[in-house]
């Protein structure tokens, strides 16, 4: 038996990894999703999904179940192995691109293997994610296709067409952080962030010399929007035109699915943002300060937790007078372990990174309970000629100024 | 047998059953998902070589690129099922000599020829894209632009196609 363990551990290793980071990453999808609701919600000055469980904490749950046991019949005339391979691809795919996201610094020992917060260290890493998200439009456009029905095909036309016209714009937007960084590691990426200008800014791509990426973070940023099809680029899913787009004709878990994929894309391009141009798990704050700021995940979790605390108890069911408080003091608990001197400095990294990701991801879902959907024409004419040529500017521009400061 | 060899040889036989399901699906879609998965295994057998960024490329390129717009051409234009004929009888006669031929021929000379000396140097790792973009735009940098303008004249070429119709 221990031989085994010993001979696989690095196999072992990436399993037990693997099992983890998908458990983490489909439970914030879930709760993304309840997020989305509350936020879009007090937007609209509703108070959004408030019955199933305390603050409708339970309502993904209640999701879940139902997508699980609705009945799902496959319409007349489908393309059946299309049609069923078509959920699989779209999620598969939208999963295995998290694969290479590093969400901390710090490396830890596991059955001998020396293991990091991400599940391979890819020297190509950035590469992989491309390679991974073009194909992921295979999904919508053969889901769209599969489904023997004229809107689907219409709205998996639209997608392949978005889908293509934007990824040309996306990954010209992060040249100019492959040409300042000098490696395609996301690991080294975050890295060479490291540091402040003048003491004080950090010198994250987004402003640091030779040419501040703000071109490149703001073109990024509108091309993988549409590169996951959310609002104001949701055209293959317009209900006012196509019913529901290229997911019309599914229901039950394989909509599930579609819906799942959108959510993980959307929390994997906030990543790559995040490591990008934010500076991934390095903190906003100068080092001077870092003594102060370094409690600042306790104060987070401290004041969370007594807010639970204190609306839990006033809580107008018996099940959120138990589980509210319950939920605070295991927050008051967290917060308490992260002032511990040995955790204090492994939750930094991580801390920072989820806090910009989750900044990102309120962003999108901000986009979403504001802005209005692009017309098609608009979105093709946005796309190339304004969204590319910017890029491509962008990488023109930096590279000239790295060509200047070398000389 | 080694865990490199058994995924060179899963990924082979994905590619060649791949390649065979190309020639004989009957819809133009199925055609093109097989084609994917060829590309797919191919990219799959670069990485084992150790070529990490030709093998990004690959999907990038022809899983990511190229692929999505046959697929998209082929969905716009609604094609069906094509119909099956009885094959030419040229074909079904000389055919099959002709294809055992051609392989014992292939088999012959790839074992007879010498493994490769004569091949560059590629690095592993991280200078890997170093070293492919320096040989790129220093030494191959005539032959890159070359490319480059072909394919301008290719989509300027296309564009006044498309023009010509209005």
């Amino acid at each position: 038996m221990s031989d085994i363990l010993t001979e696989h551990s690095l196999l072992i290793v990436s399993i037990i990894k693997v099992v983890v980071f998908v458990f983490i990453l489909l439970t914030s999808v879930a709760y993304l999703t309840w997020l989305e609701r509350k936020v879009v919600g007090h937007i609209q000055s509703r108070i959004g999904p408030d019955r199933v469980g305390p603050h409708g904490l339970l309502q993904p749950l209640a999701d879940g179940l139902k997508f699980l046991f609705k009945e799902d019949p496959t319409p007349d005339g489908v393309s059946r192995f299309v049609y069923f391979l078509a959920p699989f691809l779209a999620l598969t795919l939208a999963i295995a691109a998290v694969a290479v996201i590093p969400f901390g610094p710090h490396e830890f020992e596991l059955l001998g293997q020396k293991t990091g917060l991400q599940i391979a260290d890819l020297n190509i890493g950035l590469l992989f994610l491309f390679a991974i998200t073009s194909l992921g439009v295979y999904g919508l456009a053969l889901a769209g296709w599969s489904s023997n029905s004229k809107y689907p095909l219409l709205g998996g036309l639209r997608s392949s067409a978005q889908m293509v016209s934007y990824e040309l714009a996306l990954t010209l937007s992060v040249v100019g952080v492959v040409l300042m960084t000098g490696t395609f590691n996301l690991r080294e990426i975050i890295a060479s962030q490291h540091g402040y200008l003048w003491g004080w800014v950090p010198r994250w791509t987004l402003f640091a010399p030779p040419f501040p990426q703000v071109i490149g973070f703001l073109c990024y940023f509108t091309a993988a929007i549409a590169e996951t099809n959310r609002v104001p680029f949701d055209l293959p899913e317009a209900e006012t035109e196509l019913v529901a787009g290229f997911h019309t004709e599914y229901s039950a878990f394989k909509f599930a699915m579609f819906f799942m994929a959108e959510y993980v894309n959307m929390i994997t391009v906030s990543c790559l943002a995040t490591l990008l141009f934010f500076g991934g798990w390095h903190s906003p704050f100068p080092a001077s300060a870092h003594q102060v700021t370094q409690y600042l995940p306790t104060a987070l979790f401290a004041a969370g937790g007594a807010l639970l605390l204190w609306d839990g108890i006033g809580y107008r069911t018996l099940f959120g007078k138990v589980v509210l408080p319950v939920l605070g003091l295991a927050a008051l608990g967290f917060a308490a372990l992260c002032a511990v001197p040995g955790v204090i400095g492994v939750v930094q990294g991580p801390f920072w990174f989820l806090a910009k990701v989750l900044t990102f991801l309120f962003i999108y879902i901000w986009m979403r309970g504001t802005l209005p959907r692009f017309r098609y024409d608009q979105l093709m004419a946005f796309g190339w000629k304004f969204l590319l040529p910017v890029a491509l500017a962008n990488v023109v521009l930096t590279s000239f100024m790295i060509l200047v400061m070398q000389k | 047998m080694s865990a490199a060899l058994f995924f060179f040889f899963v990924l082979a036989a994905v590619a060649v059953l791949g390649a065979v399901s190309l020639i004989l699906q009957r819809h133009p879609i199925h055609s093109a998902l097989s084609l994917i998965l060829v590309m797919v295994a191919l990219a799959g057998c670069y990485l084992l070589q150790g070529a990490e960024f030709i093998a990004a490329v690959q999907i990038i390129v022809y899983g990511g690129a190229i692929m999505v717009l046959f697929v998209f051409v082929i969905m716009l234009l609604n094609a069906g099922e094509e119909e099956r004929t009885n094959f030419s009888r040229m074909a079904r006669y000389a055919g099959l000599p002709v294809a055992i031929f051609l392989l014992i021929e292939l088999a012959y000379w790839a074992t007879r020829s010498a493994p490769a000396a004569q091949v560059a140097e590629m690095p592993v790792g991280p200078a890997q894209t170093r070293g492919i973009s320096l040989m790129l735009f220093r030494e191959f940098v005539l032959p890159f632009e070359l490319t480059s303008v072909l394919i301008l004249v290719a989509i300027l070429g296309a564009v006044v196609l498309a023009k010509r119709e209005s």
